[in-house]
């Protein structure tokens, strides 16, 4: 498998990896995936005041593509608002990191690492404010 | 000095031996003759040379010389030797019996006969990769023609026991077939004794060249086949086609080193190994897959679990190693064998397979084993289920997203 530099890149230096304490202020959780498949993908987003994602971490179980695309999405979701993160689609991912046919699943992936995090913080946001 | 990347894939495929090299390049160019031309000189000195071959084949396995019909590769081996077989004896019976972990060229064998009317069991094997005599025994019926069970499996390199095999189905007078392509060399192979009918054998597993094979077809009992190849009626009648003499010649002087040389060559590479074993042992969560006993000396094949084969494959790409076998690794499934051994998914994914060999050193091992500790560390700090695991979560409880 001949991997594009940007991937290479990603692979060898990865973005923001670890996780956030799970009892940190506006932090919430996207997991998606499943072993069996060969990918799973943790993406953690910090929110601050506004909706505004103040930091992001992951950690990825798969390929190289998986890694590189996990490791994108935290570049790119920093200084969004979670409502403009979700405007963050697979095909732009699959285009800067020039994935091949065969790793188009890892972008989507991502994209859905994306969504679940996103999903989470709003889950609690609702319950703090009901709460 | 270490070059690199370190070649650790001699069951993909073994350079050809210098020896045998030497051996060949004159039947490139001046000895060119055809061997079956018998109306002159170079035709004779071609055929005297596939002869000597012939022997040396023969002798490495203990057959009679007579017995050989020289083919294109195991493949092609396989494939005389499954559908040859079972037409010629489809007036006896329809049903074959093979199993789970077979190389490809035979599965895809199987498969081609059932459309043609044939009715193929696959068996299971045990959780250490071993064929179960019951199981065996139990699915052999009275309209059973042919078996077909491979001596070293090409991926966790277990030794299936071909001996009792062979008692049970020459009892029932079944054929049996062995794919023998990653065993000789290995291990002693003597069809004196052992009750196999027909066995496959490759050249390039073994120092020897690529594109070349043989089939091993007994005499006494006579077993017989239908042709698959027509024309000339080369290979008394079994495999038309011009003998390929340098690729012959190949193969003989390749299988003449084996023996002479296999008793030393399997005891250094077999202390490799161990060291190679011992070496990544203390990493945590390591699986060996397969009997470790019954195995050939050279393979290793282990899980790393909570890592993804193809990014470790990518981590370690100054070893050259397969996850997987080399027909397969260019897809995204984890091994059908390992996933016949009843491996969890996050094992069948993470699974690497070592294979050493002639020219493997002490340094090429203690750099491999260096090199695994620190990339398994570093893509398990990266693994969200490596942090699960630390945290005591049970993997196998957890509700995933499909996708």
């Amino acid at each position: 498998m001949a991997y594009s530099v940007k991937v290479l890149d990603h692979y060898e230096n990865p973005r923001n990896v670890g996780s956030f304490g799970k009892e940190e202020e506006g932090v919430a959780t996207g997991m998606v995936g499943a072993p069996a498949c060969g990918d799973v993908m943790k993406l953690q987003i910090k929110v601050g005041r506004g909706g505004v994602i103040e930091d992001a971490k992951f950690k990825t179980y798969g390929c190289g593509s998986a890694i590189a695309s996990s490791s994108l999405v935290t570049e790119w979701v920093k200084g969004k608002t979670v409502e403009q993160a979700l405007d963050i689609k697979n095909t732009q991912i699959a285009e800067e990191l020039a994935l091949p046919p065969v790793k188009i699943h890892c972008s989507i992936l991502a994209e859905d690492a994306i969504k679940a995090a996103v999903a989470d913080y709003k889950k609690k946001h609702v319950d703090q404010a009901a709460g | 000095m270490l070059k690199l990347p370190i070649y650790l894939d001699y069951s993909a495929t073994t350079p050809i031996d210098p020896r045998v090299a030497d051996k060949m390049i004159p039947y490139l160019v001046e000895k060119f003759g055809n061997p079956a031309s018998r109306s002159h000189a170079f035709g004779w000195e071609a055929e005297a040379a596939v002869e000597e071959a012939r022997v040396e084949v023969a002798k490495l396995v203990n057959a009679d010389p007579k017995e050989i019909v020289w083919t294109s590769g195991a493949t092609e081996s396989n494939n005389l030797a499954l559908k040859g077989a079972a037409q010629f004896y489809a007036g006896k019976g329809k049903h074959l019996v093979t199993v789970k972990t077979e190389h490809k060229a035979v599965l895809d064998t199987c498969r081609e006969l059932e459309r043609l009317g044939f009715e193929v069991s696959y068996l299971d094997v045990k959780d250490n990769g071993l064929l179960d005599l019951e199981v065996f025994k139990a699915a052999l019926r009275p309209d059973t023609i042919l078996v077909s069970v491979m001596l070293v499996n090409n991926e966790i390199g277990v030794i299936q026991p071909i001996a009792e095999i062979g008692e049970i189905c020459r009892a029932k007078g079944i054929v049996l077939h062995v794919d023998a392509a990653q065993a000789t060399g290995k291990v002693v192979i003597d069809l004196a004794t052992l009750k196999v009918d027909l066995m496959s054998f490759s050249a390039h597993k073994t120092y020897g060249p690529k594109g070349i094979g043989a089939l091993y077809v007994r005499r006494k009992p006579r077993i017989r086949l239908t042709a698959q190849m027509h024309g000339g009626g080369h290979e008394r009648g079994f495999r038309s086609g011009t003998l390929a003499t340098h690729q012959i010649v190949g193969m003989g002087e390749a299988f003449r080193l084996a023996r002479l040389e296999m008793g030393a060559e399997n005891e250094r590479i077999r202390m490799l190994r161990d060291r190679l074993f011992k070496g990544l042992s203390d990493i945590e969560e390591v699986y060996v897959n397969g009997d470790m006993e019954q195995r050939v000396p050279h393979n290793l094949n282990v899980s790393f679990a909570y890592v993804e084969g193809e990014s470790l494959l990518m981590a370690v790409k100054d070893l050259a190693v397969s996850s997987g076998s080399a027909c397969t690794s260019a897809s995204l499934e984890p091994s059908y064998v390992l996933r016949a051994l009843g491996r969890e998914d996050e094992l069948a994914h993470s699974s690497i397979r070592f294979t050493l060999g002639r020219f493997t050193t002490e340094e090429e091992v203690d750099y491999a084993i260096r090199l695994l500790h620190d990339k398994i560390g570093r893509l398990r700090e990266l693994s969200p289920l490596w942090e699960m695991v630390q945290e005591g979560i049970d993997l196998s409880t957890v509700q995933w997203a499909a996708h």
